[in-house]
């Protein structure tokens, strides 16, 4: 009987034990001590002694314990848990591309180079706007950056405006991105839609206000139909607007952030453009703005000149210079261009039409059996409440520890944070009917049993390898670290 | 429940005043709200604010909430025991779990905040 209890590499070790025994040295031997005081460590006897093949059956064992979208679906809502396409992998590890020198002179590089030019393009033409760095290695990256852009237009007006209006269903990254470059933060309110209060933020928007950063479709999934006025608002007092991207699946080839007024904007190549996600690679967050923006993007920038020549330019005196080492994240940029593309626009369209239909199939099926607290329309993700689950005792986190009894990854839970209890689901264009109705029947019978059998969900996970972390005592004393026992 | 002599706002904080101080902490609706809370950020003694300013953060293990000056006011002192202790918010919001301690100026700011009554009354309307 296996009682999958996984020690730590630092508990297994076995004094004398080697992974790669070593040759016989040939050269004297040095007192390491002694050669490089400062720089020896002392608590180096702690290292694990082990052979190789039991590291390499924890690290396995430990990755067949986790779940990722290779594995089933994965419907974290607002953050676009795509496929991750493998033809993005070929063409990410070509050697031309995967091999290419960051020094290498621009002449030897003409192809990469190729790359982040036409992908800038695409997402100027997906944005509707027309200027583009593909720098930011995040989407928080890309909100900081944005908002320094904004922060280096009104210094360059002269203006010293303040506040930064955020609305109160946004990601928790918006305040503070606003804050950390310097602004004061301002909350505008959500009206009984969950659209920005419209009056509220008319009474806010003055000779301070420096812009205000807006998601959209918002956190709830809901469209912000006002959003040109919104921008109207804001531009008849000398502000501007920023666009959270994280939502950009859902309108892209449908409608552009440019076309609304919208100033800059931030996109998650990870999320809309089917990049790994989530511990599978690292992230690339690409902002396109207005031409009154552009001065002051970041450098270096890509150009082409008229004989399809590309170089990298410094030559933008006003930019607020580099956020990013080299290219940003290239491997990533590859990789959304190869999406862009294998679908070209019908595709990007279909796939921003199946995102929506995903997200309505789903909430029409548990609409009888989840509370929805905003009767509007939604696009590509749905916010569910606990409400008629608690009459039972069951809560929003009953339900998401109990989805792992059917193998699926839980939604975003008690997010945003307008909604007390959120379920937040986001099936994403990647799952078919077949799965999406798999899905609503695991979280029907979840809320069928609570209401016959509450406990059984109270207590779930049943089949997982660890039940119920104690989630207080790992944020109140959390053990950051494995210690030696003092015996 | 709610202490009778405390006033109340909308934002769930509660403030008892004594004499020239007053206490602020959040209402058991709020941790309630909130769960198990994991750490309190409270500002320096020394610092003021105006009523309505955000001067601390709440981290529970489901959110983070900001928590706002019901008085406009100097920071005289703050409650050290929820550095260690942050679980006295939840166990005893309306008393140990306090979070500041005010040398406020303006006694009228206290006029449009609620009584025990109607809070519980804005509570239970809030939860509809």
């Amino acid at each position: 009987m296996n009682d999958f209890r996984e020690f730590l590499l630092f508990e297994r070790s076995r004094q004398g034990k080697v992974g790669c025994p070593m040759p016989a040295l040939d050269v004297p031997e040095v007192e390491l001590e002694s050669s490089l005081p400062e720089m020896t460590r002392a608590e180096l006897d702690v290292f694990p002694e082990i052979s190789e093949v039991e590291v390499v059956r924890h690290f396995t064992r430990l990755s067949q314990w986790n779940f990722g979208i290779d594995q089933g679906m994965y419907p974290l809502g607002s953050c676009t848990m795509k496929h991750n396409p493998r033809i993005n992998e070929a063409m990410a590890a070509l050697a031309g591309l995967a091999n290419a020198h960051p020094l290498a002179e621009d002449s030897q590089v003409q192809g990469c180079l190729g790359v982040i030019h036409e992908l800038q393009s695409y997402l100027c033409e997906i944005t509707g706007l027309p200027y583009c760095s593909t720098q930011p290695a995040a989407g928080a990256h890309g909100e900081f950056t944005g908002i320094l852009l904004i922060k280096a237009l009104l210094d360059k007006r002269g203006s010293k405006r303040s506040i930064v209006i955020v609305p109160d269903s946004a990601h928790g990254t918006n305040p503070a991105t606003a804050s950390l470059c310097g602004f004061d933060v301002k909350e505008v309110k959500s009206d009984k839609h969950g659209r920005v209060d419209m009056e509220h933020l008319a009474s806010m928007v003055n000779d301070q206000t420096a812009g205000m950063m807006i998601t959209n479709p918002n956190t709830l999934g809901i469209f912000e139909t006002n959003i040109a006025e919104i921008a109207e608002i804001l531009h008849a007092k000398g502000a501007l607007l920023y666009m959270d991207g994280a939502n950009m699946n859902a309108l892209v080839g449908k409608t552009r952030p440019g076309d609304m007024g919208v100033d800059v904007i931030h996109l998650n190549l990870h999320k809309t453009f089917s990049t790994p996600h989530g511990g599978g690679g690292p992230g690339s967050g690409p902002i396109c703005c207005t031409e009154e923006l552009a001065p002051f993007l970041p450098t270096p920038r890509v150009t082409k000149d008229g004989n399809d020549i590309y170089a990298w330019s410094n030559d933008f005196p006003d930019s607020i210079g580099k956020v990013h080492g080299w290219y940003g994240q290239f491997g990533v940029l590859v990789r959304a261009l190869t999406w862009i593309l294998t679908l070209g626009k019908e595709g990007l369209v279909r796939h921003t039409e199946h995102a929506v239909l995903n997200n309505n199939y789903l909430r029409k099926m548990l609409a009888p059996h989840f509370d929805i607290p905003y009767p509007a329309e939604t696009l590509h993700e749905t916010v569910f409440t606990d409400k008629r689950q608690q009459a039972h005792g069951v809560s929003t986190m009953d339900i998401a520890k109990s989805l792992l009894d059917y193998g699926f990854h839980p939604p975003t839970v008690y997010f945003p944070l307008v909604v007390p209890g959120a379920l937040m689901v986001e099936p994403t264009e990647t799952e078919s009917r077949g799965e999406l109705n798999r899905f609503a029947r695991a979280l029907m019978d979840i809320s069928n049993r609570a209401a016959s059998d509450p406990q059984s969900v109270t207590s779930a996970p049943h089949t997982t390898q660890i039940q119920r972390a104690d989630e207080t005592i790992a944020a109140r004393q959390p053990i950051l670290r494995w210690q030696p026992k003092t015996s | 429940m709610y202490p009778s002599e405390y006033r109340y706002t909308k934002d769930h904080e509660w403030i008892n005043i004594e004499g020239n101080f007053a206490i602020v902490g959040i209402t058991d609706h709020a941790q309630n709200q909130l769960g198990d809370i994991v750490f309190v950020e409270l500002p320096e003694g020394g610092s003021t604010f105006t009523i309505g300013d955000e001067f601390g953060t709440v981290e529970s293990v489901k959110a983070v909430a900001e928590i706002f000056m019901p008085i406009t006011g100097e920071i005289d002192s703050i409650n050290e025991a929820l550095e260690e202790n942050p679980e006295l918010v939840n166990e005893r919001p309306h008393d140990d779990g306090w979070m500041v301690r005010i040398r406020y100026s303006d006694p009228s700011e206290l006029e449009d905040l609620m009584d025990h009554e109607a809070y519980e009354a804005y509570v239970e309307e809030e939860s509809k």
